[in-house]
This record gives C-alpha cells, sequence and structure tokens, in this order.
C-alpha cells in the first residue's frame, strides 16, 4: 500500500460491509468462536474460500471488532508508515492489476461464448471420430491436433466449457441459494434451531472437499446433475456460514429495530429489510467459489465421476490423455490450459471484487 | 483483572477445553449418523452386493441375511453400528471381506509419508518464496505472486501430470509409478504440496506485508535492524497466526488431493482405497473412511484451537 493509495481512504469512509449499528454496546459475543472469529479478520486477503472453511463460524460480533481492528491498523499503517521505502509511485502496479484484470474479463468472455455458443468458435464435431488420423500433432487443420480417437482438440475444449462452466455454475447457484436460505434461518432463528445447523455446516465444512464430492458420488452414482449436487453441497457451508454471520449483524442494526418499533409484520420485515442487506457478500464468494468448483469438477470428471464419456469435459478429456501423455503432449496441455485459466481468471476477478467491496479501492 | 484465581481455571482453560471437546464429539456423532444414512440411502440391495459372484440361492440369501443382521430394524442397527464404533470395531468390507480396521492400517501408512513430505515441500516453498519477496516491489514478488495464484489455480492431478511429462518422462528423473522409496515420493509430493504452498504463500505475504507496516516494524528500523532480521525474527511471527488457523483446511487439502495425487502417479495408499470402495460402493470401507475424516478434522481443529490458547492469552477470558 503506497501513501497515494490510501489518502482517498482516509477522506473518504470506505464502503462498509456491515451497518453501522454493529458497533452498538448489546453487541456482545453470545457464541465465542474461540480463535477462530478474531484470526479471521486478520486474513481477509489471503484466498477467501479457505478461511471460511478452515474455521469456525465467525461470530458477528467477533468479526465486527477484528473488522474494526484492520480498519485501525489500516489507516494506523497509512499514517506512521511514511518510510522513503513507500514513496515509489504505484502507477506500475496498478496498471498490471488492471491489465490482468481485462485479460481475465476477456478470457471469462470467451469462455463463456465457447460455453453457450460453441459453434462460433469451432465448426468441427467434438464427438467425430477420425482413427487415421489419431494423435496427430496441431496442424492447420487441427489447430490443437487430435486425441487417441482422431477427434479434434480444440473442438472438444471449446464444447468442454459448457459442461465445466456448466456444471461450476449451476452447482455454485445450487449452494449459494440454499446456503442464504439456510444461513439467514440460523442466523434469524432462536438458539435452538440456529445451534442444529451451524453444528451441520461444520461438519460438512470440516470433510476435504473432494472426499466429501466423491462420497455423495457413492450414494447417488456418477453423473452431470449428480455432480452439480455433490459439488453444490460441499460449497454450501461456505455460503451458509458468511450469510449467518451477516444476518447477526443486521437483525441487531438500528433500521431493524426501528422497523420493528413501527411493528412491522415478520415476514415484510425479512423480506424487505433483512435479505437485502445480507446478500452483499454473494458476488465475492461465488466468483471466487465458481474457481473451486470447476477445479472440483475436473477431479470428479478425472477419477471418471464426472460426465461420462464421449462428453468433452476439460477433467474427463485429462483423463483420457494421461495415457498418451508420453506421446501426445497436446492432448494433456489444451484441456489443463483452459481449466487454469478459467480459474486463475475468475480467482482475479474475485479479488478484485473483493478488494472493492472492502473499500480498500478507492 | 483484579482477582486472582489459582490453578487451571484462573487461566480459563476449562471453559473452552470442555467447549472443544463436546463440540468435538458432537461432530464425530453426526459424521456417524450421516454415514449410516449414506448407507440406507445407496441404492440396490445390501444382499445383492454382498453375494456379488457368488451363487444367488434362498439358502445363501438368508444365511447372509442373518450372518449380517440384516433383519432387524433400521434403529437397532443403527444403535448397534454407533455402540460398535465406540468399542473401535469398524465392521468389515463387503468386497474385500476383510476387517475394515485391518485394511485402513495397512493403507494408511503410504499416505501419511506422501501427505508429511507434501506438507514439508509446502511449508518450505512458502516460506521461501514469502520471506524472500515480503514488502519489496520487485518483479522477484510479482513473479512469486504470480506462481502462487497459478499453484492454487491448477488442480493438483494436472501439477501430476505435467511434473511426469516434464521430470519421469522427458528428463527421465523419476520413476513414472509405484511405491519404492524416496525417489518415487518426490514428484507426487510436489504436486500435493504445491496446493498448500500457494495458499500459505499468499497468507504468509499478506501477513508480513501487514506487519511491516505496523509501528514496532517502524521502531524496530529506528533501532538500526536489517531488514532481513526485522522480517525473519519480528514480522514472521505476527505472519504465522492466520496461517495456523489454516492448519485444519491443509490437512484436509493433504487428505483430499491424496486421492487424485495416488491415483496418477499409481501409488498404493488411502486415496486409492477411497476410490476403488465408493466406485465399488464397498459401504463400510466408505463409513470408515468418512468416520477417520471426521476424526482427524477433529483432532486438528481441537489442536488449532489449544495452540491459539496457549499463544494468544487474551482468548482465555470467556471461562
Amino acid at each position: 500500500m503506497t501513501i497515494s493509495d490510501k489518502e482517498p481512504a482516509l477522506g473518504q469512509k470506505p464502503v462498509r460491509t456491515v451497518p453501522p449499528a454493529r458497533q452498538a454496546p448489546d453487541d456482545s459475543p453470545d457464541l465465542p468462536g474461540l480463535a477462530s472469529g478474531a484470526a479471521l479478520g486478520t486474513v481477509p486477503g489471503g484466498e477467501p474460500g479457505t478461511e471460511h472453511r478452515a474455521s469456525a463460524p465467525a461470530d458477528a460480533a467477533d468479526a465486527a471488532d477484528a473488522a474494526d481492528a484492520v480498519d485501525e491498523a489500516y489507516v494506523g499503517g497509512a499514517v506512521t508508515g511514511a518510510g522513503p521505502r513507500r514513496a515509489a509511485p504505484s502507477i506500475p502496479r496498478r496498471y498490471g492489476a488492471s491489465l490482468g484484470l481485462v485479460l481475465s474479463l476477456l478470457l471469462l468472455a470467451v469462455s463463456a461464448v465457447a460455453a453457450l455458443f460453441p459453434g462460433l468458435l469451432s465448426g468441427t464435431d467434438p464427438l467425430a471420430a477420425d482413427p487415421l488420423h489419431a494423435l496427430a500433432p496441431p496442424s492447420a487443420e487441427h489447430w490443437f491436433g487430435t486425441d487417441h480417437l482422431g477427434r479434434d482438440v480444440l473442438a472438444r475444449v471449446v464444447h468442454g466449457a459448457g459442461h465445466s462452466l456448466g456444471i461450476g455454475a449451476a452447482s455454485i447457484l445450487f449452494a449459494a441459494v440454499l446456503g442464504t436460505l439456510l444461513g439467514a434461518l440460523a442466523g434469524l432463528s432462536p438458539r435452538y434451531v440456529d445451534e442444529p445447523l451451524s453444528r451441520l455446516f461444520d461438519v460438512l465444512a470440516s470433510f476435504p472437499e473432494l472426499l466429501l464430492a466423491m462420497l455423495v458420488i457413492s450414494v447417488t452414482g456418477p453423473g452431470t446433475g449428480n455432480v452439480i449436487l455433490a459439488i453444490g453441497l460441499v460449497q454450501l457451508p461456505n455460503y451458509a456460514r458468511v450469510i449467518r454471520a451477516q444476518t447477526f449483524v443486521v437483525r441487531r442494526s438500528g433500521y431493524v429495530e426501528q422497523a420493528v418499533t413501527f411493528g412491522l409484520r415478520r415476514p415484510v420485515l425479512v423480506l424487505r429489510h433483512v435479505l437485502p442487506n445480507i446478500l452483499g457478500p454473494l458476488p465475492v464468494l461465488a466468483t471466487i467459489g465458481m474457481g473451486t468448483a470447476i477445479i472440483a469438477t475436473s477431479g470428479l470428471s478425472f477419477l471418471g465421476m464426472g460426465p461420462q464419456p464421449p462428453s468433452p469435459e476439460w477433467g474427463s478429456m485429462l483423463s483420457e490423455a494421461r495415457n498418451y501423455l508420453r506421446i501426445a503432449w497436446w492432448t494433456v496441455l489444451f484441456p489443463g490450459l483452459s481449466v487454469t485459466l478459467a480459474v486463475v481468471s475468475l480467482t482475479l476477478v474475485g479479488r478484485h471484487l473483493q478488494r472493492r467491496f472492502e473499500g480498500r479501492l478507492s | 483483572m483484579l482477582t486472582r484465581r489459582r490453578g487451571l481455571a484462573a487461566a480459563g482453560w476449562i471453559g473452552p477445553v470442555a467447549r472443544r471437546l463436546g463440540a468435538g464429539l458432537i461432530v464425530l456423532w453426526v459424521a456417524a449418523t450421516a454415514a449410516y444414512l449414506a448407507l440406507l440411502l445407496v441404492p440396490g440391495d445390501t444382499v445383492d452386493v454382498l453375494i456379488a459372484d457368488g451363487i444367488d440361492t434362498p439358502e445363501r440369501r438368508a444365511q447372509i441375511i442373518a450372518e449380517w443382521g440384516l433383519d432387524r430394524s433400521e434403529l437397532s442397527q443403527y444403535t448397534d453400528y454407533l455402540l460398535r464404533l465406540l468399542h473401535g470395531d469398524l465392521g468389515r468390507s463387503y468386497v474385500l471381506q476383510r476387517d475394515v480396521a485391518e485394511i485402513l492400517s495397512s493403507q494408511i501408512g503410504p499416505t501419511i509419508r506422501l501427505a508429511l513430505t507434501a506438507a514439508v515441500f509446502g511449508v518450505v516453498i512458502a516460506l521461501v518464496l514469502a520471506l524472500t519477496t515480503a514488502g519489496r516491489r520487485s518483479w522477484g514478488a510479482g513473479l512469486a505472486g504470480l506462481s502462487e495464484l497459478v499453484a492454487v489455480s491448477v488442480p493438483p492431478f494436472l501439477i501430476g501430470l505435467l511434473l511426469l511429462a516434464v521430470f519421469s518422462f522427458t528428463l527421465g528423473w523419476f520413476p513414472v509409478s509405484g511405491d519404492r522409496g524416496f525417489v518415487s515420493l518426490v514428484l507426487p509430493a510436489l504436486a500435493l504440496g504445491l496446493q498448500i504452498a500457494g495458499v500459505l504463500g499468499q497468507v504468509l505475504r499478506e501477513g508480513l506485508e501487514r506487519a511491516l507496516e505496523e509501528p514496532f516494524a517502524v521502531t524496530a528500523r529506528s533501532r538500526g535492524i536489517t531488514e532481513w532480521r526485522l522480517v525473519s525474527r519480528h514480522a514472521l511471527r505476527h505472519a504465522l497466526l492466520p496461517a495456523v488457523t489454516l492448519t485444519g483446511w491443509f490437512v484436509g487439502v493433504l487428505f483430499g488431493g491424496a486421492i487424485v495425487v495416488e491415483a496418477v502417479f499409481g501409488r498404493p495408499g488411502l486415496g486409492q482405497l477411497t476410490l476403488t470402495a465408493v466406485t465399488g460402493k464397498d459401504m463400510p470401507v466408505v463409513m470408515a473412511i468418512i468416520m477417520l475424516a471426521a476424526a482427524v478434522y477433529v483432532t486438528v481443529s481441537t489442536i488449532v484451537d489449544l495452540a491459539y490458547l496457549v499463544i494468544d492469552p487474551r482468548l482465555r477470558k470467556s471461562g
């Protein structure tokens, strides 16, 4: 952080993720989350998906305290950290960051086109086998070469975007909707409902992602719909926990209390005043979560539990290609590059959103 | 604090510790129940799975039902299952017809070796990256940040495939598959460790940079301390705390990642066992793995939380 980065942030109030009412004196923690709550606040810039997964539910008050502490440290750093070392201009860094962002958005746009209208990017049939030209290296005819059945790798990569991104998006939608509902339910309910739900989120979050997804598959069997269900369930606690903490903050806020004193009916109160104010973190969570979901999807397909062959999914393409790793590098490189670039872009965009959301990008 | 109490209660230990242990037991119970529910939900008849390729006669069916106690109500089977778990009895594998505990203990060794080596690789790489580049505006820092981003974005099996392509097929330095001594452990451990290195490196760098802007860093600089000493002695302590929180997650990454990495490198271990059990619908093994994962998580997260109480006395107040 340079001074020039910070000065505007000092003058202008940063975008608050939680309403001001969080500082009310009655905000005492009723469920001290031991180390986790306090520690959570100290890693806001780390990989966000991991923070929520790694620790017990952040108690609303703890999180708010931690956020205050971070704010203070941050302002303090701007005042005291005026060493000569930090006087360097920040333009190259900003430029670099935005260049990465533009590239990411561009890549995501291309992936979206590939997912929605694969015909625009590749006219070849991804399933058309041509055994005479099996494992042909990249050429003018087949830009990305052909696989062991002579199918065009470019066509398969392009058509695979629909499977990989589609499963990722669908599972995130599932997780976000169900997670928001359950998280809000836990946050608004009395303790005897909240406690079992939170424990359930804890248990779900405690399992290694891939293992939990595989366990769901072991019950449901492989296939596209089941993969969506499995990955959605794995991601669910991330959303539920954050929304629950957010609900705690909102329901104690001044405007909700005001609405209660006005005698607003409970459904109206929840729908009109609580719900819109707890949804703030969702875009950030969903963007970064989508990257995680794509990695998980490709992992499951690699193990043969995803969309069944001959569907061109990136993970299952890699699974088939690994037998030809020694002789046909292109069958591994291009699907692998697609997964990696998609996830990197989503992560970069997600981080950008997160910085804006935290008000650090003035 | 004006009044001083004595012993453990004075330090506020009993409350947090008891709460952690209680929560851990609940997690284990929920996991056991979920495992049992999974067993009930699996489509298909257990008897069919048990008969497998054997002769399918009514007598054989009756014998299997009696032998496995399948004729009793679900509730009594469930309580029976919980009781057996309490005694450490994990049941018998449908497919291998051996005690699950025996199978697990025979497969756990290679996976623990792999996970520990991967953890060492990951921590060393992350420390080197973060300590050498934190707080510097150089191309090195940018490069390190980019490589960390890529390391967390590449699926572990893909890292494994790339490592194989470069170091085994092209350079021929390491064996392609199997479990023969340390040489065959290097590439799988690297594939698994890079995941950790990416996340840990990011968290450490973030922590270091924040610590370097705090007043104590300015004070230390004003005393004429060298930058290296400031980073390695003073800032690192602050940066390590958030990393400790992630320990539980790292264990999960190692365990989950082992499934794919063992598949890529053809290594024996818990990952392979999980894969065959899930694909073969060998539910006793699957249930045992659920319990094992839950137990590992509870143990690690309890230790981490207690470690926090040791590191940061402020957290003990709510005893």
